[in-house]
């Protein structure tokens, strides 16, 4: 697993422990040290109320505000880590309400025995993510929990972000006729982490697509501002989960064609090999837009222009079977697509 | 998805579809025997496409949905009362016991893991010596060689805390079962075509005869299974009754002789109960006297009681292919993946909830 750690661009400072023990979350001196040395370390120019209690911010209009955990396992896979997770997760939360994300909160709750060094290169990750995103982490908490009642490392993000003036998006606004556009192939984020779970390593290239995903959005929202009706990241649960919530939050049936729903040769594979359906596999950095039927592919070309060269038109609302999504397969035969009971799990034959 | 894809191909399908639509004359029930069958089905609308004439019934061949209650309940009871680290595919986890699934034993505190391969079990148990490891070993003969390599690993590793609780069963019997019931309506068989990729074609022959019913060892993709289906109703409209291999690129007639043989060191066959279908005479497979140290059923001496299924559920009829799921009053309503009554709704091989999860358009 190695092989996917990034490169650590920045040494870790000289600390007189190499693993999180329970007392740096006691309060103590090796709180105050994992604090200084580590935390404040890459987020203080961020922090702009260092050590106080909460973050004073100065808001202006319409302001989207979220908050997403992540507890992803493992920590490290193929392209990313819970890091950019924590980051890019709660920035596409934004970004889905049409906001350009601005501060983040940040806190950590982490298992005692962590090495330091996945602790840092986590922070690193988070770190490089909020600079290219341009948002600032303005303000934390960092908690330590006895060996066996976390597992590693769980973060919680919030987010706080501008609504774009042009924004009005909401599933009232979803109509019949609408098209779906899905920014890029499915299925990616989950299978790189099955890829690398315990009991199932597969060798296989396929990396995370975890990615923020205001700038495309407000690249929509510029130019065709209320014209884009819905916008969803389809993360647990994919695309299959996320159009049934759709169907029945509006009332409305969608039509999908599979031979348009973009899936990469290497994931498709997997999938097949564990029994799998991408429609329900998790995605970190893809989002679908309802957009209205007149515009759909002047919102696709666009998409295309700016290195969403897999985007695609998926299907489209429609007014006949009320709150089912239905699939036309690629032999041309119609089925539901269900929600899914639970999680779904590898065949067994 | 390289030699994947041809069997998948729309215009293939089509003109199968087409060939299908020309030769049938009269009505013919055919049954697919594997849960994989009829996934792909549903899954891929083919029977909305195929003439009506053609009726689809779906087999037995979901090993989770007619693993017996009884031994359910032993799994939850290992579990909970004696330190067992109990082990089994995904979908095990969730079919109902008497009284509660494993992951709800789970969910309870028992250390119940989802594993996806018995050799991992076994790895489970070198790095756990002072707990117990059972694998719940379920399936058809497709997951048998694998089950019998991990006792075979195990043995040779010399270690004593591992062990299977098998609860395999054989399609072969099966499909005579469902010949020999007096209800029975099959004219028509699509064999499963992974099991004849381990154990090879040898024992189609002697039902096809004996039941003077077309048999066509058939592949899982759509191609596949329209291609199946065509073999099947041209015999049928011939009066023919033989064994033909669909699935050839897969299946030699004489199986995985190498995995016939790890089968034969650790299992023999034996008479199996078949949750919601009764006893079935020389159908399923047990762990060998000799081996007696690593089966579960021998080691841990629990007597679980026979416990009664929901009366309302009529799986035993759905896995004979006497009835539809649909045709269950319970359908949709009281039982759902998320409150199954029965196996065939919990399992993701299981008929009725291929059917609830993919329902025609």
């Amino acid at each position: 697993m190695t092989q996917f750690r990034m490169q650590l661009n920045c040494p870790l400072p000289e600390l007189d422990f190499d693993v999180i023990t329970m007392g740096h979350g006691s309060g103590g001196v090796l709180t105050n040290k994992l604090l200084d040395d580590v935390i404040l370390n890459l987020f203080s120019d961020e922090l702009e109320n260092e050590r106080h209690d909460g973050a004073q911010l100065s808001l202006e209009g319409n302001t989207a505000f979220t908050t997403d955990s992540f507890v992803v396992s493992p920590l490290f896979f193929p392209g990313g880590n819970i890091g950019d997770l924590a980051v890019n997760g709660t920035i596409n939360d934004l970004a889905m309400c049409g906001a350009i994300p601005q501060y983040l909160s940040l806190s950590l709750i982490i298992e005692e025995g962590l090495p330091m060094t996945d602790l840092w290169e986590v922070l690193l990750t988070i770190q490089q993510c909020c600079k290219q995103a341009e948002v600032k982490v303005v303000t934390g908490d960092t908690k330590v929990v006895e060996r066996g009642k976390g597992d590693k490392l769980f973060i919680n993000t919030a987010g706080i972000g501008k609504v774009h003036p042009q924004a009005d998006i909401g599933i009232n606004r979803v109509q019949a006729g609408d098209k779906i556009i899905v920014s890029g192939p499915l299925a990616n984020h989950g299978m790189a982490i099955m890829s690398v779970r315990e009991g199932l390593e597969f060798e296989t290239e396929i990396q995370t697509d975890s990615a923020p995903l205001h700038q495309p959005v407000k690249n929509l929202l510029d130019e065709f501002g209320s014209s884009v009706h819905l916008l969803r990241d389809p993360t647990r649960g994919g695309v299959g989960t996320v159009l049934n919530e759709i169907a029945r939050s509006a009332n409305l049936g969608v039509n999908l064609r599979q031979v348009d729903i973009p899936v990469d040769e290497q994931v498709a594979g997997a999938c097949e090999l564990l029994g799998l359906d991408p429609l329900y596999v998790a995605n970190e950095g893809l989002f679908l837009a309802i957009v209205a039927e007149d515009i759909y592919e002047a919102a696709l070309g666009q998409l295309r222009e700016n290195g969403f060269a897999r985007s695609a038109c998926i299907g489209e609302v429609t007014d006949e079977h009320l709150r089912q999504v239905v699939l036309t397969s690629g032999i041309g035969g119609r089925r539901v697509v269900n929600m899914l009971a639970g999680e779904q799990l590898p065949r067994i034959c | 998805m390289k030699f994947l894809t041809e069997y998948r191909d729309p215009e293939l399908a089509q003109s199968y579809l087409e060939e299908i639509r020309k030769t049938v004359t009269r009505s013919w029930t055919i049954m697919e025997v594997c849960g994989g069958q009829t996934h792909s089905i549903v899954k891929n609308g083919l029977l909305g496409l195929l003439p009506d004439e053609i009726t689809m019934v779906h087999g037995p061949g979901c090993p989770v949905c007619v693993t017996p209650l009884h031994l359910i309940d032993k799994a939850v009871y290992l579990a909970e009362e004696k330190n067992v680290i109990l082990c089994s595919f995904g979908d095990m986890l969730r079919v109902p016991g008497s009284e509660r699934s494993l992951l709800q034993a789970k969910a309870k505190g028992a250390d119940v893991r989802i594993l996806y391969s018995p050799l991992e079990a076994v790895k489970l148990a070198k790095e756990n010596p002072d707990r117990e490891v059972v694998f719940f070993a379920v399936g058809f003969e497709t997951t048998a060689p694998a089950n019998a390599l991990s006792v075979l690993h195990a043995q040779r590793a010399g270690l004593t805390n591992y062990s299977i609780l098998a609860s395999h069963v054989l399609v072969p019997p099966a499909m005579e079962a469902v010949l020999a019931d007096d209800e029975n309506v099959i004219q028509g068989f699509l064999a499963a075509g992974h099991v004849c990729t381990i154990m090879g074609i040898d024992a189609y022959y002697p039902i096809a005869e004996k039941y003077q019913i077309p048999i066509v060892v058939t592949g899982f993709e759509p191609v596949d299974l329209l291609q199946g289906i065509l073999m099947t109703v041209r015999q049928l409209e011939r009066n023919q009754y033989e064994l033909e291999n669909q699935y050839k690129r897969v299946v030699r007639p004489e199986g995985n002789l190498a995995a016939q043989k790890a089968i034969e060191q650790v299992f023999q066959i034996a008479d199996r109960e078949w949750r919601g279908i009764g006893t079935i005479p020389q159908s399923g497979y047990e762990v060998r006297p000799e081996l007696a140290a690593f089966d579960a059923n021998k080691k841990f001496s629990v007597n679980i009681h026979h416990a009664q299924e929901c009366a309302a559920c009529i799986a035993g009829q759905v896995l004979k292919g006497l009835k539809k799921p649909f045709e269950c009053s319970q359908f949709g309503k009281a039982c759902t993946p998320s409150t199954p009554l029965g196996a065939p709704m919990v399992s993701s091989e299981g008929a009725c909830a291929a059917y609830f999860h993919y329902q025609e358009a």
